[in-house]
């Protein structure tokens, strides 16, 4: 039976885990992704969790053992934040590139400098590109449901990719929230052990990570793009099967409050939820006003994003890592490429908020929503927004 | 290697780049990189086999008699050998077009 439990978001990431029953962990404490992995070392140490814990001097080296026991064959955890996410960067590559189905947390949060410790994506949107299957949540029961159908997404064996959950650091992973537990018995059910495709063995060699000649890289990487585009329908099957077990459904772009809407706000990760808020309050004076979050970020959902749309005039999208020197922030460009294509288009307006943990209250949707408006009526001022910034 | 790498298309591409096949590497002639290639002279050579051990390919091969020759298929003209030996018997000589 399912129980719910009052309890930190990292801590029901580890346990989580736990129930998935992970039996490999290779991870280095980073704020604020260091509970998840502390109290997983707790869990392994006290013998909660059968699994091998590799303490390792570096993000390089924990994702590096990560890649280790996978083609060991030992279903495969990690997690980390920011700069930690930063130095594992050309293995991200790699492990992709492998197919091995590691899984791992990453505690959003700004990379430096100025130093930070704080939540935004700049860390994430760094490591867009590393051919991982990647997701934002926005609550702590999200968290922990993702945290366990992910390792079924990524173990299936016409996917087999490593799956990042992203969850905002502090202002997620440190808030304690009611969430309900699936029991063990469930998750056995749900995620059978990890039978993996490939895997070392000294029965049948194999070489692992050889190079691939000009001739070939191209078939390499095509070969890639299109299973992780792919996996599309595996991850689809098992948010399903979850939402029949649990009564809890996912969708790769999520609606709030969309029905007819004429302006559409978009966000991802846990300042949704703050969305929310402004969008009923817009809704109860009467503004056309709803929200789209969007879920999967890799493999990006083209069709249910521009299906989403729906109508609606005027998209704006919230950005929390700004790409300097660029077209704004990382989701605008996307979307906006994305929608280009559509015979009858919104305008896409985009919003850098929340950088390095600066605050978004509900007013800062509000604000936004009516400058928005303002600025799709005439020809924008700017390619993008920094929303406020001082001076 | 059951086909040239260029006849390959995506589909056919192993899961992970895995190579099932041993020893495959041979099949990758690095000769062809040279500039130079090593020429002992037997009448200086006293069978030490320094040049065998420093070989960073494992192109040098061991002849009847003790003496050595080099695998030109695989030899990337380094000069190592050349350098260490330790009476001076290897000159590099430079490849001709």
């Amino acid at each position: 039976m399912a129980k719910r439990v009052g309890i930190e978001v990292s801590l029901a990431v580890s346990h989580a885990v736990q129930l998935a029953r992970a039996e490999a962990i290779a991870a280095y404490p980073i704020t604020p992704q260091t509970h998840i992995v502390e109290h997983l070392s707790s869990l392994v140490a006290n013998g909660d969790l059968e699994a091998e814990f590799i303490n390792v001097e570096s993000e390089h080296s924990a994702i590096s053992a990560c890649i280790g026991t996978s083609a060991a064959g030992a279903r495969t955890y990690t997690a980390t934040s920011s700069q930690g996410l930063a130095l594992m960067h050309e293995i991200l590559f790699i492990a992709s590139a492998m197919r091995f189905p590691i899984v791992m947390a990453v505690a959003n949060r700004a990379l430096s400098g100025p130093l930070s410790i704080w939540n935004d994506h700049s860390d994430i949107m760094g490591a867009r590109d590393i051919g991982w299957i990647q997701v934002f949540v926005e609550n702590g029961q999200e968290a922990f449901d993702h945290s366990i159908m992910a390792f079924k997404i990524a173990e299936h064996r016409r996917v087999l990719l490593p799956m990042i959950v992203n969850l905002d650091g502090f202002i997620l992973s440190h808030v304690v929230e009611a969430l309900e537990f699936a029991d063990q018995d469930t998750v056995d059910r749900f995620l059978p052990s990890y039978s993996p495709w490939h895997h070392l063995d000294p029965k049948k060699p194999v070489t692992m990570g050889a190079f691939g000649m000009p001739e070939i890289f191209a078939e390499f990487k095509m070969k890639h793009q299109v299973t992780l585009m792919n996996s599309y329908d595996q991850i689809m099957k098992v948010w399903q099967e979850w939402g029949q077990l649990t009564g809890r459904d996912y969708h790769p772009v999520e609606h709030y409050k969309t029905e007819g809407a004429k302006v559409l706000l978009l966000t991802m990760g846990c300042l949704s939820e703050v969305a929310e808020i402004a969008v009923d309050e817009l809704r109860s004076a009467g503004e056309s006003v709803g929200l789209l979050k969007l879920r999967l970020w890799r493999p990006f959902p083209f069709a249910a994003l521009r299906e989403a749309i729906n109508g609606a005039e005027l998209v704006i999208v919230c950005d929390r890592a700004l790409s300097v020197g660029g077209v704004g922030g990382p989701v605008l460009a996307e979307v906006r490429s994305v929608l280009y294509p559509m015979a009858s288009r919104p305008k896409v307006l985009g919003y850098i908020i929340g950088l390095g943990g600066r605050d978004v209250p509900p007013e800062a949707f509000k604000e936004i929503f009516s400058q928005a408006q303002a600025e799709a009526e005439q020809e924008p001022s700017e390619e993008f927004y920094m929303y406020g910034v001082r001076g | 290697m059951t086909k040239p790498l260029e006849d390959f298309t995506w589909q056919e591409i192993e899961l992970g780049g895995i190579l099932r096949e041993p020893g495959s590497a041979r099949d990758y002639k690095v000769g062809d990189w040279k500039s130079q290639h090593p020429v002992w002279t037997k009448s200086h050579c006293i069978r030490c086999g320094i040049c065998w051990t420093v070989c960073p390919e494992g192109a040098i091969i061991e002849e009847e008699g003790g003496y050595f020759d080099v695998n030109l298929d695989y030899c990337k003209g380094c000069g190592i050998c050349a350098r260490e030996c330790v009476t001076g018997c290897i000159s590099m000589v430079t490849e001709e077009e």
